[in-house]
This record gives structure tokens, C-alpha cells and sequence, in this order.
């Protein structure tokens, strides 16, 4: 795999193979681990705000972004499994979907677009999935506080 | 009537008769197969095996604007609704009875739990995260303990593996309880409710003799579990164990030969194995096509390759074979617990560093660094070394995961928590359409979705 996609990072997290690629070849991953390498299922996908982490998880010599986009493979055949992680910058928030490969990602990149705010370019349906459709902001990004709502009671008196 | 309304009439069951989906045509006579059914024999031919199999679509994009709005139907079915397992909504175009799609609407019970367990420490997080699968607690609180263990690379007791496998089977036996009573319920055999609630109210009793909660048991913590079962736990579970046997012996007696039970579920909802890999599906949904992948036995964890159990699984893919699995998944079960209660090893529930457990009640009265100890763990918590994970185990409702990352203090940095429903639930864009409307209520009751985790 090495060879195939050369910027890819090899690493090694309590005893799971993690690689960490390049955002623009992150379909052609997925492409290469389901057709060649017998990987029948992505389990999920998910992402991480990594904005305020103090010391960043992963080894050395990745370029850190803001997120960080993680897709878990599961190969039944081998009975293995593969992590793929992407950095994806907060400027441009948008990876390729694996909904064309995957079909049952579609769930789970709304959820990830819905929490995090990263586009997933090509998918079907990339609207809200949580959250109620005319929400503003992306909750679980680490600088969008909870709580923030502003909560209207009844009777309010107003400001005094 | 005049003769306009005559007209339209006419036009609409003309362009009804055209059907829009291409299925594959049923051949044989509606009525006929109706009499058939009242003879004694074949009721499984009733509905052949495979008319339904169609190509399979998974957009899930946008709908496209109905044409001619007379054509078909647009029901919305929920979020309260009673067959609608909690809050789930679901939007069904409708051709008469003939459902041609339907999508699944979530985030209903959506309270943003990911969110919080950043704002809980380690020590805290089993408490919010067995909110999630509410009807199996244990297996949340394992995988988010495991995934924390492995971040500490911290090694549990061998006695608190196996109390752990014991208190997870048994509340697989009171998922697949629950999962037989309302099955029956949503299908119309209404006395199953109270048999399958007999039986896991047994279940429960007994889990709350062990971890002192009913639900949400906050009992599996990093670590080891909260405490040792208590005094005379090996007849209360055998007690239970023949209680439960006899209980599934009678739901098999009731339904599975039962030719009500056998139309209402022979046949509906097909899904095959391509279909099920596809679409993320795991658990009891893909080994009922005849898949027998289960995490138990492909990637064993805690001492599962230590005991003898099978692995339950069927071919037809369809409602009646969930329900099987599920039915002798409960049997399997019990055959672990039963080697649980034979084989409990002696030692320690918990490890005993007292960096990550607490001290005994005991100690902190004769103790200073007992009370440290204590004060540090549950106002602070832990820290947990830098570092990213993901654990998956089998719940009973497929594999669920735990993506963990931490960022060396001792809260977690992202918790992320795979659900099964959450992605079985999309099984539903492929088993929904092309049947009838009452099997889609079927088809909703044996994904048995448990809203909670889907929406966390």
C-alpha cells in the first residue's frame, strides 16, 4: 500500500494498523482496501476537532489540520481491521464521500456533516441527520460551547 | 357519480396498474393464495420464498417531485407512534398498500451524549454512556471500559472478565426478551408482551441483585466492575437460567410453528448478504442471510474463546429468521452463563491500582492515602495517556464500537460511540419497499432498533 499511495503514514495504536493519507487520495483508499485488499465493510466513520488538543495523538511527521476525518475498515475475509485517517483543513472542510463504495456510510457521513460541519463532496443527501434541519452550527466542534441556546422562558421579564 | 369523476377514477387505476418500481410480478392470484392459507400445509409456500428481491437502490438522496399526485401516497409514520420503537420517524410513499419507499427520519432523541462525555472524566463516562442502548446498558459500559483499558494499557483481573461476560450474556437474554415481546406485540400476537416481560423481569430482578440497578447499571467502569457479586448468586442465576429456558421453550411452542405467525413473517422483508455488507448491517440482521460473523466468536474478547457456544444463524434473510436467531441466541446465552457460574474464577473484581479504582469503604477510615486516593479519583479522575483507539464488541443488536481519543488529561477528547441500530436502520431503504404496508411494521420491529443509540 505503501507504494501505491506514497504519502501515507504507517502507525501503529496500541496494537491497530492506523494510516494516515492524504486528503485527496481518500477515495482512491477506500477504492484500493475494498477492491483489492477484501475490506467488505466500513464500519464507520467518524471525525475529531483537534483545535484546542493539547498534544496531539498520532505519530510523527503527519501534517495536523483541524480535523481529522476517521473511517474504520473490517475485512471478514481476513478478519482484520485497518483505521484511515485524513487531515482536512478548517478553511476547506470537504472530503470525498464513500457512500458510491460503502452504501451504508450515508448515515454516518450526515453525521459527521451534521456534528463537525465537514462537507462530504458526491454524497446523496448531505443534510442534517441530528440535528433539527434549521440549526446553526456544527455542536460537537470544540468551540461551540453547550449550552449555548438561549433559553426564552415564559414570563420573562426582560433585562432589568 | 358523473361522469368526470368516473373518468379520473378510471385514469387512476390505469396508471396504479403500471407498476413503478418494475417488481417482479406476483404471479399466483391473491385469492387463491388466501384460500390456500386457510389449509393446514404449507403456509411457508404461502408467500414464495424469493418474489420481492429486486435490484437494490441506495440513494437515499432527495425525493423527487411526485408527478401526478393522485399516483401515490405519502405517509408519515411517527415519531410517536406505538410500532415505532421510541421516536422514529419514518416517510413512506405509499402505492395503495404497496410501500415503494420509505426513509428513516432520526434525531429525535438526539441530547448531544457525545458532547458530554468530553465534559465527563473517565471515571463518570460509563454513566453516560450506558444511557445509550438502554436496553442492553452492560455492552455500552464494556466497550467504553475496554476502549479506556486499552488506552491505559491496563489489564483486568481474570474474576472481573468473567463477571463481566456473565452480566453482558445476561443482558443480551433480556435484549432478545424484550426484542420477543414487542416483536410479538408490533405483529398482532399481543399475549407475547406479557410472557416476554415475565421472563425478562426475572432478568432484570436478577441484574439488579447483582449491580444494584435495574437499567443503566453503571456497573462494567475502567477497571474491573463496581463490586463482587453478592452472596448466593449462583442459584439466583441457575434459578433464572432454567426460568428463562422453560419461558423460550413456550415462546417457540407459541409462534414458531404457528401459521398466523409464520405469514406474517415467512418471506417479509428480504435481505441478502451483499445487500446487508452494503449497507453496514451487522449483528442478527446480517447472520440471519446466512452470514455467521459474530465478534464473539471472529475477534474474541474477555474469555469468549474460553467457552463453548454456537453461533446462531439462517438463510432466508427474512423477519421469521431474525426472530429465530434472536429466540435461539437467548439458548446460547444461557449456555455461556452457565459456564460462567460453573467456572467464576477467584481473585479480584478490580485492578488494584489505586490510580484508576477506588479504595474498599473501609480503608478511608483508617487510611490518609485511602482518602486521597478516593478524593483525587472522584473529583479528578484519572489521566489517560495520549493516544486514539477503537474497541468493538458484539451487542445484541450487531457490533457496537468505541472510538476514543485522548489528549493525556482525564477527560476523554472525543467520544464517539458506533451504534448498531444506527446503521441497521438503513437496512430498512432495502427491505421496505416492494411489500405491503403491514410488513414494513414487521420490517421496523425486527431491525429492533433501540432509539437511544441511534441517536445518542
Amino acid at each position: 500500500m505503501l507504494e501505491r499511495f506514497p504519502g501515507s503514514i504507517f502507525a501503529d495504536s496500541h496494537g491497530q494498523v492506523v494510516v494516515y493519507v492524504d486528503r485527496a487520495v481518500w477515495l482512491d483508499v477506500a477504492t484500493f482496501l475494498r477492491d483489492e485488499e477484501q475490506f467488505t465493510q466500513c464500519v464507520d466513520v467518524t471525525a475529531v476537532d483537534l483545535i484546542v488538543a493539547s498534544s496531539r495523538p498520532g505519530p510523527v511527521g503527519v501534517a495536523t489540520e483541524r480535523f481529522e476525518v476517521v473511517a474504520n475498515f473490517l475485512s471478514h475475509p481476513r478478519n482484520r481491521r485497518i483505521r484511515v485517517i485524513t487531515e482536512v483543513p478548517a478553511e476547506d472542510p470537504t472530503v470525498a464521500s464513500l457512500t458510491n463504495l460503502y452504501p451504508g456510510l450515508n448515515f454516518a457521513e450526515r453525521e459527521v456533516y451534521d456534528m463537525f460541519g465537514v462537507e462530504f463532496s458526491d454524497h446523496p443527501d448531505l443534510t442534517r441527520i441530528l440535528m433539527p434541519d434549521d440549526w446553526d452550527g456544527f455542536p460537537l466542534r470544540k468551540d461551540d460551547a453547550p449550552a449555548r441556546v438561549p433559553v426564552t422562558f415564559k414570563g420573562d421579564p426582560g433585562p432589568r | 357519480m358523473s361522469e368526470q369523476t368516473k373518468d379520473s377514477v378510471d385514469e387512476v387505476i390505469e396508471v396504479v396498474d403500471e407498476d413503478p418500481l418494475d417488481r417482479p410480478e406476483i404471479e399466483d392470484d391473491p385469492e387463491e393464495r388466501r384460500l390456500e392459507a386457510q389449509t393446514d400445509e404449507g403456509a411457508q409456500q404461502l408467500r414464495p420464498m424469493d418474489p420481492r428481491t429486486r435490484e437494490l437502490v441506495l440513494t437515499g438522496g432527495q425525493w423527487p417531485e411526485v408527478e401526478d399526485i393522485d399516483d401515490t401516497m405519502i405517509l408519515n409514520i411517527g415519531p410517536q407512534h406505538p410500532s415505532t420503537h421510541g421516536v422514529l420517524r419514518i416517510m413512506m410513499e405509499l402505492d395503495g398498500e404497496i410501500v415503494l419507499r420509505a426513509k428513516a427520519i432520526v434525531g429525535y432523541l438526539h441530547t448531544g451524549m457525545e458532547k458530554t462525555g468530553e465534559e465527563l472524566t473517565y471515571v463518570q463516562g460509563s454513566t453516560n454512556v450506558t444511557r445509550m442502548d438502554y436496553a442492553s446498558p452492560l455492552s455500552n459500559e464494556l466497550v467504553f471500559s475496554m476502549a479506556t483499558e486499552r488506552l491505559l494499557d491496563v489489564e483486568v483481573p481474570e474474576r472481573a472478565t468473567w463477571i463481566r461476560m456473565l452480566l453482558v450474556e445476561l443482558n443480551r437474554i433480556a435484549s432478545h426478551l424484550l426484542f420477543q415481546a414487542t416483536n410479538g406485540l408490533d405483529l398482532g400476537a399481543v399475549s407475547m408482551i406479557i410472557y416476554g416481560w415475565r421472563e425478562r423481569e426475572l432478568t432484570l430482578r436478577l441484574l439488579e441483585t447483582i449491580t444494584g440497578l435495574r437499567m443503566n447499571n453503571n456497573f462494567i467502569r475502567p477497571g474491573g466492575v463496581a463490586a463482587d457479586l453478592p452472596d448466593g448468586w449462583r442459584d439466583d442465576v441457575l434459578e433464572l437460567c432454567t426460568a428463562v429456558e422453560r419461558g423460550v421453550a413456550e415462546y417457540d411452542k407459541l409462534l414458531s410453528e404457528n401459521p398466523i405467525w409464520r405469514e406474517r413473517t415467512v418471506g417479509v422483508g428480504l435481505i441478502d448478504t451483499q445487500q446487508a455488507l452494503a449497507l453496514n448491517v451487522t449483528g442478527p440482521i446480517l447472520r440471519s442471510t446466512g452470514f455467521a460473523w459474530d465478534l464473539r466468536k471472529a475477534q474474541p474478547y474477555l474469555a469468549y474463546d474460553d467457552v463453548d457456544f454456537d453461533v446462531i444463524y439462517t438463510q432466508n434473510g427474512d423477519v421469521f429468521d431474525r426472530y429465530q436467531i434472536r429466540l435461539y441466541e437467548i439458548l446460547e446465552s444461557i449456555k455461556i452463563v452457565r459456564q460462567c457460574v460453573e467456572r467464576m474464577p477467584p481473585g479480584d473484581y478490580r485492578v488494584q491500582d489505586r490510580k484508576i479504582t477506588p479504595p474498599p469503604r473501609a480503608r478511608i477510615d483508617e487510611s490518609m492515602e485511602a482518602l486521597i486516593h478516593h478524593f483525587k479519583l472522584f473529583t479528578e479522575g484519572f489521566r489517560v495517556p495520549p493516544g486514539e483507539t477503537y474497541v468493538a464488541i458484539e451487542s445484541p443488536r450487531g457490533e457496537i464500537g468505541c472510538y476514543l481519543v485522548s489528549d493525556g488529561t482525564a477527560k476523554p477528547y472525543r467520544l464517539h460511540i458506533r451504534g448498531p441500530s444506527f446503521y441497521n436502520l438503513q437496512a430498512m431503504d432495502a427491505m421496505v419497499p416492494g411489500g405491503m404496508f403491514a410488513d414494513a411494521v414487521a420490517v421496523v420491529s425486527s431491525i429492533d432498533p433501540i432509539m437511544g443509540e441511534v441517536d445518542r
